[in-house]
């Protein structure tokens, strides 16, 4: 199959689906009006509420909420073929994911601007709140332990990758010097500045990986690079936003739209052949790459792309207050979750173009197909997909790396399956320049979504640690910062460092959790909207949203109620836990954590079903 | 024919520096004066620094 017909089916269904469902939900549930005075006209302030074009507004919310996310969990997915992975996608997205950000962007803007967390408290009481705050912090912390794990494969022992990667610190702090001291504010003039020392930096990656010295010290083991990442969370956590952060997310936001661009005109042009089948054998729950059958598994790794929770924190409270019209929340809330999920389908198939032997050659741990070149030629054969040594051989020399096997986490396979679509276009000879750009290029903006994750954490935990003793929230303090800051990083260090160490590899372990918090925070989204509805006279149409919270939250319980109990040790942890030896103790803290998810989910669930009824029996 | 070229490359040039926030400042500037402030508006080195700790006190990335 040509992966063409599955980008025009995306677009058509995209297409269809906001002409037609996104149009009704406007018109007949959200009653959108055109005349009303919108949050940043009545509040216009300049700063935090301005009346912006609607254009410009797509672009920032869609910058804000394309982050790693719908790059790696569809090509996680792709274990059990394209067809799955595919249609979640799309259903997903269409039915769930752009309604959750159009509705709780509707509701944020008729509540001048509130974040999810006020309206938690104000539709769903002080513990629905409390409870949406917690979910949102603990999401942060294995959000960023997850990414921080992706990038730590991708640079293990590749002294290219490490270079490049560490490169982008001194280029980011270059950039925050330029824009702070030379040329204040000029954000293009430092962006491209910025862009082309990055560039310089992926070739100059090539010459440390040939020399003797420098090789060596580049060629990093997972443990002292998680070591490392834990180290520079924290300092980027501690140093003025402007040094760091600000700079490498100018950076990181034209790299991530460029390259999306680059990419999505590269597969129309070429149109390659997708050459893994529609379904595997792995829908039975043995996936090699993650454990557990496709429901409820698939529906939690592949989150970003079809519905992500997370997006509702900047659905409510930071774009709301910029709209210019109600009109434009169709545009902006439901259109920019679209163009997310086409990103998303861009990476499945960027998964699903490689030799199916070679994707699960790159992304199976080494405890399931060996670290033996040859070994992992016949086990990968034995499941039925053509590998031999010579090819992986040639394929990882092409790429400029020793090896490409067990290079865990996702971010690796989508970025030979990039090279290869790039050098079609601009040369088979420069394969090598392209695999590490787009490491680099996947490594920048983990590192923001790092950067900008611990420090909202850290806002979230000052304002709990605050009610408990008022010094420790004060935001302004430099001590209290660090402090923060410190419980912060330990938080997501901790599940790093776990993951790195875990026998069946951290992605089997970390990603559902995160796919499971990141669906539990969707379930929170969708059911203080789905309160708010009721409470609006919107009862008839409460299903729009109560829908696709009912699926999430049948997708999350069995998900975590898998997770602690399974008997297949590379599922449930409890069982994982009996032949863990010393460490047993991080089973049983994964398993306190994915409880604590499910009392999350519940107790939401309980209270909204609680706030619906009230408004039923009031409105009857 | 080439001045409407030109025309539309400075368009989008406009909207290349409004979306990354390069001409923030010239908003700033006037949007101050045509409000009448009373008091000096920001130089562009302080308005950038009060931009920057606004932007990064909530959540302004996703995953």
């Amino acid at each position: 199959m040509n992966s063409i017909v599955l980008i025009i089916s995306a677009v058509c269904i995209y297409l269809i689906a906001y002409r037609l469902y996104a149009s009704w939900i406007c018109a007949k549930v959200l009653c959108l009006d055109e005349n009303r005075q919108t949050p940043a006209q009545e509040f216009n302030d300049g700063k935090d509420f301005i009346p912006t074009n609607k254009w410009i507004v797509f672009g920032h919310h869609f910058a804000a909420i394309a982050g790693p996310g719908p790059l790696i969990g569809p090509t996680l997915a792709a274990q059990f073929g394209f067809m799955p992975g595919m249609v979640w996608i799309l259903v997903g997205a269409v039915l769930g994911g752009a309604v959750q950000d159009m509705v709780v962007m509707f509701f944020s803007v008729r509540s001048n601007g509130e974040s999810l967390g006020q309206m938690a408290r104000r539709y769903l009481g002080r513990i629905g709140g409390f409870v949406a705050l917690f979910g949102s912090l603990l999401i942060i912390i294995i959000l960023i332990s997850v990414l921080g794990l992706v990038v730590v494969k991708a640079m293990r022992n590749s002294p290219w990758a490490t270079f490049t990667v560490m490169a982008t610190i001194p280029i980011a702090i270059i950039i925050g010097l330029y824009m702070r001291f030379l040329r204040p504010g000029r954000v293009i003039e430092a962006s491209l500045l910025g862009l082309s020392l990055t560039l310089l930096a992926v070739i100059v990656g090539d010459w440390v990986a040939e020399h003797d010295m420098l090789s060596h010290v580049f060629n990093i083991n997972p443990k002292s690079l998680a070591l490392f990442v834990i180290g520079y969370g924290f300092i980027a956590a501690v140093v003025p936003v402007w040094l760091l952060l600000a700079p490498r997310d100018y950076l990181s936001t034209f790299l991530k739209l460029g390259t999306v661009f680059l990419l999505f005109v590269a597969v129309i042009i070429l149109a390659p052949k997708i050459q893994m089948p529609a379904m595997t054998q792995f829908v039975d729950g043995t996936g090699p790459i993650f454990a557990g059958k496709i429901f409820p598994f698939m529906f939690i790794t592949i989150a970003c792309g079809a519905i992500s929770g997370f997006h509702a924190l900047i659905a409510s409270g930071t774009t709301p207050k910029m709209l210019m019209n109600e009109k434009d929340i169709r545009l902006i809330g439901y259109g920019s979750m679209l163009l997310e999920s086409m990103v998303a389908m861009i990476a499945l198939v960027a998964a699903c173009i490689l030799e199916p032997g070679v994707y699960f050659a790159i992304n199976s741990p080494t405890a399931i197909i060996g670290d033996n070149l040859e070994q992992v030629c016949t086990t990968i054969s034995s499941w039925g997909f053509k590998l031999e040594p010579e090819m992986m051989k040639n394929l990882a020399h092409a790429m400029g790396e020793e090896t490409l096997l067990s290079r865990t986490g996702g971010a690796p396979s989508l970025a030979v399956g990039m090279a290869q679509i790039l050098s079609r276009i601009f040369g088979e000879s420069l394969l090598a320049f392209w695999y590490h750009f787009a490491i680099m290029f996947e490594a920048i903006f983990i590192l923001t979504t790092l950067d900008a994750g611990t420090r909202v954490a850290r806002f979230i935990l000052q304002d709990f640690l605050g009610s408990f003793y008022k010094p420790l929230g004060d935001t302004s303090s430099y001590p209290a910062n660090i402090f923060a800051s410190f419980l912060v990083v330990s938080g997501w260090g901790y599940f790093l460092y776990v993951g790195i160490i875990d026998p069946n590899g951290g992605v089997n372990m970390l990603w559902p959790l995160f796919g499971i918090a990141n669906q539990m925070l969707a379930n929170i989204a969708l059911c203080v909207v789905t309160a708010m509805m009721a409470q609006t006279q919107r009862l008839k149409y409460i299903w729009v949203t109560a829908l696709p919270a009912s699926f999430l939250v049948l997708v999350t319980t069995r998900a975590a109620m898998e997770k602690i109990f399974s008997e297949d040790p590379r599922i449930g942890y409890l069982t994982a836990a009996k032949s863990a030896g010393d460490l047993a103790i991080n089973q049983y803290i994964v398993t306190g954590l994915t409880v604590v998810f499910l009392v999350v989910v519940w107790t939401i669930l309980i209270n909204t079903l609680y706030k619906v009824s009230r408004s039923w029996q009031a409105q009857k | 024919m080439i001045n409407n070229l030109i025309q539309k490359l400075k368009n989008f040039l406009a909207v290349i520096r409004t979306l990354s926030g390069d001409n923030a400042y010239e908003k700033y500037l006037e949007r101050h004066f045509q409000d009448q402030c009373s008091h000096k508006p920001l130089s562009k080195k302080e308005f950038f620094k009060q931009e920057t700790d606004r932007k990064w006190n909530g959540i302004r990335r996703c995953c």
